[in-house]
C-alpha cells in the first residue's frame, strides 16, 4: 500500500465521502481544477464533476453563507477556506449561524457541514497565512473544533467530522501536510470525535498538544527518555468537545503537565486544559501546569518566524523545570 | 441618472497603432519615454525577484508579468500627496511611488521593516486579505474630506476581489459619501485558477459601480497611455469633488498567479502564450521606434542602468542587519505593556545562547 502525507489523507478522506455519500459536496477557491492550492481536492473534480467539487467565487463571507444554506437544506457540504487567514469574513456566518442552528430551531434545522481550513505558520507564507487562531472557534459554543496531526488521524478524523450530524471546524496543520508519510489504507473506518489520543506512554510528565506542534513534542519526549525522564503524550485532537477524562487520568499517574501549542499565549485553548486541571486535579499534581506556546505577538514574517514557532528545546526546558520543582532544573 | 453604457478608452492597440488621438500629455515623448522606463524597471525587476523566490533568497513573490501598464498607468496619474491601498501584487505601483528596491525586497524577504518606506510614507502597506483595503480606502478619502484637502484615495483589487462583499460596501460607501475614491480593478482575467467569466455573470465588473450610483469604466490596460489618461481625470474628478469613479483595467496575467502556483494546471499554455501579442511594453517601443523617438542603443542602454539598480537595491537589501529575535515584541503597543515583557525576556534568553545550542 502506498504511503500517504497528510494532504493526501486529507484528500483521501474527501473522496471517500464522496463515494459513499452522494449528499456531500465539496466547495471552495480553487478547490477543482486546481485541485486546491495544497492539493488537498487533487482530481477530484474530474471524478464527481463540477456540480459536486465547486469552484466558488472569491468571497469567504459567501462560501459561509452558502455552506449553511446548503447544509439545512440537505447537503453535507464540505467547505475549503484557503487559508485560515481568510476565514474572519465568514465569522458571521459561523459565529451566527453555524454554530447556533440546530439549538435556536430546537433541532428542527441542523448544520451537517464541515469547514476544513489549513493552518499554522512554519512555511515561509506570506503574511496572513500563518497564524493559529483555533482558540477562537473553541471559544464559541456549538462548533467541533477537530485538528489531526498524522495522515492516519487526518483520514480517520475528517471522515467521521463530514458523517457527524453537526457542525465541525476541521483545521489542518499546514506544517505537517507533508513532513510524514503512512500507510493510509482508504477503508472507509472514522476515528472517533471528541476523544484524545495517548501516543506515547510514560509516568514523569504529560506532555498535551495537537496540531503541528505534536511533532516537537513527540521529539522532545525521545531525546527526554534519554536524559531519564519518561513523558506521556496526548493529542487531543478534538479541542471542543474537550476529552478532560484522558488528560486527568494521565496526570493523575504522572502528577506533571506540560502544555504545548503554536497558538498565541494569553487566551489559547492550553489555558482551558490548565484551569480545568487546577479545578479538578489539584490534589494530583506535583507542579504547577506549564504551557510551552507561541508569543503574544503577530506572527513574525518568514525570517523571524522559526524564533516564533514552539522548539523542541522550549519544551525539553519547560519539562526538566516541572520535574525538578520546587528546585530550579 | 447613471449612464449604462460602460466605455473603454484604447490609445495604442497591440501592433502600437495609434487608435484615438492622443491625450495632450502623451504628446509628449519624453513622457511616454518614462512610462516605458517604468514599466522596463517593474518588467526586469519582476524577474529578478522571480528568479530570487527560485533560487531560495526570498520565501514568496506574486508577479506581475503582462500587468505592468496596469500599475505603471494609475500610479503615475497620481499624485504625491495621494495615498494608494493597493493588493500583494502592485509592487510596480510602489515603486513608482517611490518605494525603494531594497525596502521592497525586505517585505518580500519576510521582514517587516519591508513595510516602512521613506518615499509614500502615507501610502498603506500592500494588502493580502483581499478586498479588505477598499474600504479603508474610503476611510481615507473621508479624512481628506473632512479636512477639505485636494488629496484622493486610490484603491486596487483584483477580477477575482471584486467578488467579495467589502469591495461592495466599499463602493456602496463611497458612492453614499461622495469621497475622493478611485477603485481600480485590475481585471488580469484570472483569480488563481477561476477565469473571469466563472468569477461573475456580471458582463463588466466596471458596471458594480453603477448599482451603486458612481460612474463605471473599461480601459485597455495593457495601453499605458490610456491607463494613464483615464486614471488621471478620474482622480482629477474626485480631487474637485466630483467623487468615486471605478475603473476596469483589462489585462492578462502572463505567468503563475505567485511563486507557489503551477498554471499549466489549469489553463492552456497555448492560450497563455496567444496573449503575449497584447503585453504592454512591445505596442509602446513599437510606437516610439515608428514616431523616431526610440532606438536600439537606447534599448540597450536603458536596461544596463535598470539592471544595475536593481542590483545596487539588492546589495543594499543583503546588507542590512537581520532583525533580532525580540524584535517581534516591537511595536505590538505604543510601548511595551508589562504583561510582554516576560515573554521578551524569554526569547531574548533563549536565542541569546547559539541558535544551535540544544538538546538534540
Ligand atoms: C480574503 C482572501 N481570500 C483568499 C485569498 C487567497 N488568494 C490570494 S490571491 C487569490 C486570487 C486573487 O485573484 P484576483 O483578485 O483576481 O487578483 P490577482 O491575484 O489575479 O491579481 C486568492 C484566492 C486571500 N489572499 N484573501
Ligand atoms: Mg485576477
Amino acid at each position: 500500500m502506498a504511503e500517504l502525507t497528510m494532504v493526501s489523507a486529507v484528500c483521501q478522506a474527501l473522496g471517500r465521502a464522496l463515494k459513499d455519500d452522494k449528499d456531500v459536496v465539496l466547495l471552495g477557491e480553487d478547490v477543482g481544477v486546481n485541485g486546491g492550492v495544497f492539493r488537498a481536492t487533487e482530481g477530484l473534480q474530474e471524478i464527481y464533476g463540477a456540480d459536486r467539487v465547486i469552484d466558488t467565487p472569491l468571497a469567504e463571507a459567501g462560501i459561509g453563507g452558502v455552506t449553511v444554506g446548503m447544509a439545512a437544506a440537505g447537503l453535507k457540504p464540505v467547505a475549503e477556506f484557503q487559508f485560515m487567514g481568510f476565514i474572519y469574513s465568514a465569522f458571521d456566518q459561523i459565529i451566527s449561524h453555524v454554530a447556533r442552528l440546530r439549538n435556536r430551531t430546537r433541532g428542527r434545522l441542523s448544520c451537517p457541514l464541515v469547514i476544513r481550513a489549513p493552518y499554522g505558520g512554519g512555511i515561509h507564507g506570506p503574511e496572513h497565512h500563518s497564524e493559529s487562531t483555533e482558540a477562537i472557534f473553541a471559544h464559541i459554543p456549538g462548533l467541533r473544533v477537530v485538528i489531526p496531526s498524522s495522515p492516519l488521524r487526518a483520514y480517520g478524523l475528517l471522515l467521521a467530522a463530514i458523517r457527524n450530524p453537526d457542525p465541525v471546524m476541521f483545521l489542518e496543520p499546514k506544517r505537517v501536510y507533508r513532513t510524514v508519510k503512512q500507510e493510509v489504507p482508504d477503508d472507509g473506518e472514522a476515528l472517533p470525535l471528541d476523544l484524545c489520543f495517548v501516543l506515547r506512554e510514560g509516568g514523569d510528565v504529560t506532555l498535551v498538544s495537537w496540531g503541528a506542534a505534536v511533532a516537537e513534542t513527540l521529539a522532545a519526549a525521545e531525546t527526554l527518555s534519554g536524559m531519564g525522564i519518561e513523558a506521556e503524550v496526548i493529542d487531543v485532537a478534538t479541542l471542543t468537545p474537550l476529552d478532560m477524562p484522558t488528560i486527568l487520568s494521565s496526570v493523575e499517574k504522572t502528577g506533571r503537565c506540560v502544555i504545548v501549542h503554536e497558538a498565541p499565549y494569553t487566551g489559547g485553548f492550553g489555558a482551558e486544559i490548565a484551569a480545568r486541571l487546577a479545578e479538578k486535579g489539584l490534589l494530583h499534581l506535583l507542579s504547577p501546569v506549564l504551557r510551552v506556546t507561541g508569543y503574544d505577538t503577530v506572527i513574525p514574517y518568514a525570517k523571524n518566524e522559526h524564533r516564533y514557532l514552539v522548539s523542541e528545546n522550549r519544551i525539553i526546558d519547560a519539562v526538566r523545570r516541572a520535574v525538578a520543582f520546587p528546585e530550579e532544573p | 441618472m447613471n449612464n449604462l453604457d460602460i466605455s473603454y478608452t484604447r490609445y495604442l492597440d497591440p501592433e502600437g497603432q495609434v487608435t484615438t488621438e492622443l491625450p495632450a500629455f502623451a504628446q509628449e515623448q519624453s513622457k511616454l519615454i518614462e512610462l516605458y522606463r517604468r514599466m522596463t524597471l517593474a518588467r526586469r525587476y519582476d524577474g529578478k525577484l522571480t528568479a530570487m523566490q527560485r533560487s531560495g533568497r526570498i520565501p514568496s513573490y506574486a508577479p506581475e508579468l503582462g500587468e505592468e501598464a496596469v500599475r505603471v498607468g494609475y500610479a503615475t496619474a497620481m499624485k504625491k500627496e495621494d495615498v494608494l491601498l493597493g493588493t500583494y501584487r502592485d509592487t510596480a505601483a510602489m515603486l513608482v511611488r517611490g518605494v525603494t528596491i531594497d525596502e521592497d525586497l525586505m517585505f518580500w524577504g519576510g521582514d517587516e521593516r519591508g513595510n516602512v518606506f521613506a518615499g509614500p510614507s502615507e501610502d498603506f502597506p500592500l494588502t493580502t486579505p483581499i478586498a479588505t483595503q477598499t474600504t479603508q480606502a474610503v476611510g481615507v478619502a473621508y479624512a481628506f474630506k473632512l479636512r477639505d484637502e485636494k488629496r484622493v484615495a486610490v484603491t486596487t483589487i483584483g477580477d477575482g476581489g471584486s467578488s467579495k462583499g467589502d469591495f461592495y460596501e466599499a463602493m456602496n460607501f463611497a458612492g453614499a459619501w461622495h469621497v475622493p475614491v478611485v477603485f481600480i480593478i485590475i481585471n488580469n482575467q484570472w483569480a488563481i485558477s477561476m477565469p473571469r467569466e466563472r468569477q461573475s455573470a456580471a458582463k463588466t465588473l466596471a458596471q458594480k459601480g453603477l448599482a451603486v450610483g458612481i460612474p463605471g469604466e473599461q480601459v485597455d490596460g495593457n495601453d499605458v497611455i490610456a491607463v494613464c489618461d483615464v486614471v488621471s481625470r478620474a482622480l482629477e474628478n474626485a480631487r474637485s469633488g466630483g467623487g468615486p469613479t471605478v475603473v476596469e483595467a483589462i489585462t492578462y496575467r502572463l505567468t503563475d498567479h505567485s511563486t507557489a502556483d503551477d498554471a499549466s494546471r489549469y489553463r492552456d499554455p497555448d492560450v497563455v502564450s496567444a496573449h503575449w501579442k497584447n503585453e504592454p511594453l512591445i505596442r509602446l517601443r513599437t510606437y516610439l521606434s515608428e514616431s523616431q523617438a526610440w532606438t536600439k542603443d537606447d534599448e540597450e542602454n536603458l536596461i544596463t542602468t535598470i539592471d544595475q539598480e536593481i542590483e545596487d537595491g539588492i546589495a543594499k537589501y543583503e546588507a542590512q542587519e537581520d532583525l533580532p529575535p525580540e524584535a517581534m515584541f516591537d511595536h505590538m503597543f505604543a510601548e511595551l505593556p508589562m504583561d510582554l515583557k516576560d515573554q521578551r525576556e524569554a526569547v531574548l534568553a533563549e536565542f541569546s545562547k547559539s541558535e544551535e545550542n540544544g538538546y538534540g
